[in-house]
């Protein structure tokens, strides 16, 4: 198998799937959740048996735009509202609350959340930078840990195919969340979705590494070779590791996924869809990426020297 | 390590380890006393795996020097602390927190059920003032010592509810500086914003002592005393967030969880031992003391396990069966390679160690820079992590190679070793 060689038809792979997801990113946005968009949160429960559709309904003809509602259940509603105005959220919050005892029986309050506008827009300049900040520091690790690699590939290059490879996953599902969201009104952008992202991010990287590492010894053990030969040799070997790692993470978040309660699956979504693409990346985007690029490089030296010969 | 002392000196280290971990895990089991130390051994539970309230406050402190600041948050902890305790909450959390450039305050109250009362009692800001008929301000509730019920008999021999203040030295000071100044004139007690009396002053009172009186119940005059007494919070603050969860995960969807990720654990051992065979055998045995060790330290320092928390720990079992995964692929490469099986088992991790080396040591950069830049959930989910993959390169490197040298020792056992 040569995956090198076919390197083209696997970066088409990922834009296939990257750019209409940042397509519907630009369009359509994520759905923020309560923690970005800041105001109120309420979870309702009853007693009567099958009145959820009925209650969504009568919520959705208040017509306020700002408000979302979703059955959870046959039992209990959802209702989020956005709004940077905390008192209004929560005044619109009891009132939907009053309204609502006054039609169903038993009606009692499980959860409410209010969130202020500093608060939401913290939280997202904070992990904004802790993501930066964190991507900065395995690209440094990365240098520094191939620092010894052979030429002519350069430790800097491993850092930042790395990176590259770690957005490519955040932009997969982040783009598929973006078209989730838009059209079946779910999987939003929330504290729980960052944590999925920091966990595919951690999951990237480390994917990533271990076919680097492969690389890296390959390089020292066969300095004759190519460097393409290497890198592929080297995807070869590291293949069946990459698969099994990755069906042993899978099949717990698939187990998660099927038997776990219901507010955890958009969370165990997210994880599954990025370390599905975390495989991907470290193995048919990471590594072929430097080869690109050595490639690359070596093509503009080439006609560099065609250029600078005397005519 | 491993040669210098022989692999069953080995064993007994890791099984005494074990054994102290699952004395921790069990519940119920012993708690730690060693003189005036004592540490409980529990799982703490966030508010999102148990329900509860969590509250945000952001503090105003515009009116505060720069200087006095941290020491105004710190004051107002203590005075929120107090007022928890009065609700009677088990292990709040009460702590001063950054929201960007402001100061604020998180409080959580795990299980409460009054929320609204509860907001009533933390947010009030109790603030006591003594303003002269110009208004200016005298005396602040920074000077009381000490308030406290008491009756004094009115006309017609009934006993009317007052509350006694007792101010401090400087309080004193200021009091019989104030009393001098005012006489025939009122003084004007003021208690956050609504003038609870204003009596006209009689003489100079110079032993720091006064009374508040006005149409006090013997209730009001009771929760006067006491939010006197919890001290006026030496800053404003505002709610900014509040969460009441009525255990988002529930009872029901959080055993469900569990279950389900125990299960998968379960599925995960099976594939390493079908797979893998033997080795992968071991690295089950491994993994469930991985398990052991993580919830036993998760008890120890305590770390408060959230649903974040619980995928940090997801990802950490899949690096943990990673490390293993690395070294067993090694080692079959070195065994087709017709190398000798202990050979071949130390070829195997001496050639994975890079690798885990190098992704571990990444991720655990990746965590610290969580834990130091994230908040909440984010920080939940990096501690775990960070702690997992810790534990996690010890399981692998050490406990799975102790246990494939014993049972390639083993003529009869180390047959099945050839994957």
């Amino acid at each position: 198998m040569n995956f090198v060689k076919k390197r083209i038809y696997f970066y088409t792979l990922s834009l296939l799937v990257i750019i209409p997801g940042i397509i519907a990113l630009c369009i359509f946005g994520l759905r923020l959740g309560l923690d970005f968009s800041g105001g109120a949160m309420i979870e309702l429960t009853w007693q009567d048996e099958n009145k959820a559709e009925e209650v969504v309904k009568e919520i959705k003809n208040m017509g306020r735009k700002e408000i979302v509602v979703q059955s959870a259940g046959e039992k209990a509603v959802i209702v989020k509202i956005a709004s940077k105005n905390q008192e209004e959220a929560k005044n619109l919050a009891e009132e939907i609350k009053k309204n609502l005892t006054n039609k169903v029986a038993g009606v009692t309050e499980k959860n409410f959340a209010l969130v202020g506008p500093t608060v939401s827009k913290n939280l997202q300049s904070k992990s904004i930078k802790a993501v930066i900040v964190a991507s900065l520091g395995i690209i440094f690790y990365i240098a520094f840990a191939f620092r010894k690699v052979e030429k002519p590939a350069s430790p800097w290059r491993f850092g930042v195919a790395a990176i590259i490879a770690l957005l490519h996953d955040l932009l997969v599902v982040l783009g598929i969340f973006a078209i989730l969201g838009h059209f079946f009104n779910w999987a939003e952008l929330d504290a729980m979705f960052i944590t999925a992202l920091l966990t595919i991010l951690g999951f990237s990287v480390h994917d990533t590494i271990v076919v680097f590492d492969r690389i890296r010894e390959n390089l020292r053990l066969y300095p004759q070779k190519l460097f393409e030969e290497v890198v592929n040799s080297s995807l070869l070997q590291t293949l069946s590791r990459s698969i099994n790692t990755s069906l042993v993470v899978i099949i717990t978040l698939l187990t998660l996924f099927i038997l776990g309660g219901e507010t955890i699956k958009g969370f165990i979504l997210a994880l599954l869809i990025g370390i599905v693409s975390g495989t991907y990346s470290s193995i048919f985007n990471a590594s072929l990426l430097i080869v690109s690029w050595q490639k690359f490089i070596e093509k503009r030296s080439l006609n560099k020297s065609v250029h600078s010969k005397p005519a | 390590m491993i040669k210098k002392y022989g692999t069953f000196i080995n064993l007994f280290f890791i099984l005494s380890i074990l054994t102290i971990a699952i004395l921790i895990d069990i519940p119920k089991g012993p708690n730690l006393r060693l003189g005036p130390f004592f540490r409980e051994f529990k799982i703490h539970r966030g508010l999102d795996l148990q329900g509860g309230t969590s509250l945000l406050y952001l503090a105003d402190l515009s009116k505060i020097s720069e200087k006095e600041r941290a020491q105004a948050i710190e004051g107002a902890i203590d005075i929120i602390r107090k007022r928890v305790d009065g609700l009677g909450v088990t292990e709040p959390v009460i702590q001063a927190t950054k929201i960007g450039e402001k100061q604020g305050i998180v409080v959580e109250l795990p299980g409460i059920q009054n929320v609204e009362e509860a907001i009533k009692m933390l947010g009030q800001t109790a603030q006591l003032k003594f303003i002269t008929e110009n208004g200016q301000e005298v005396l602040t509730g920074k000077e009381l010592r000490r308030a406290s019920l008491a009756f004094s008999s009115a006309g017609g021999g009934q006993s009317v509810p007052e509350v006694n203040l007792e101010f401090n030295d400087e309080g004193r000071d200021k009091f019989a500086t104030a009393t001098k100044e005012n006489i025939g004139k009122r003084l004007i007690v003021i208690l956050d914003d609504q003038i609870i009396t204003a009596p006209v002053v009689q003489t100079v009172i110079t032993d720091g002592r006064a009374r508040i009186t006005g149409n006090f119940s013997v209730e009001e005059a009771r929760k006067l005393a006491l939010q006197l007494n919890s001290g006026a919070l030496p800053v404003p603050l505002s709610l900014a967030e509040q969460h009441n969860i009525g255990a988002t995960l529930g009872d029901k969807p959080l055993k469900e969880s569990a279950i389900a990720g125990l299960f998968g654990i379960f599925l995960v051992m099976l594939f390493m031992a079908i797979h893998y065979k033997m080795p992968g055998l071991l690295a089950d045995i491994a993994l469930a003391i991985y398990t052991a060790l993580v919830i036993a330290i998760f008890k120890f320092i305590p770390v408060t396990i959230t649903l974040a928390g619980v995928a940090g720990f997801i990802l950490s079992v899949g690096m943990a069966v990673d490390a293993n995964i690395l070294i067993f692929e090694r080692m079959r490469e070195e065994l087709r390679k017709g190398k000798l099986l202990s050979v071949a088992i130390e070829d195997g991790f001496r050639r994975a160690w890079s690798s885990i080396r190098d992704s571990n040591i990444s991720s655990i950069i990746t965590c610290l820079i969580l834990i130091w830049f994230g908040s909440g959930s984010v920080r939940g989910f990096a501690v775990t992590l960070l702690i997992g993959i810790l534990i996690s390169m010890f399981s692998a490197i050490y406990v799975s190679r102790v246990f494939l040298i014993l049972t390639a020792k083993n003529n009869r056992l180390a047959n099945f070793l050839r994957i």
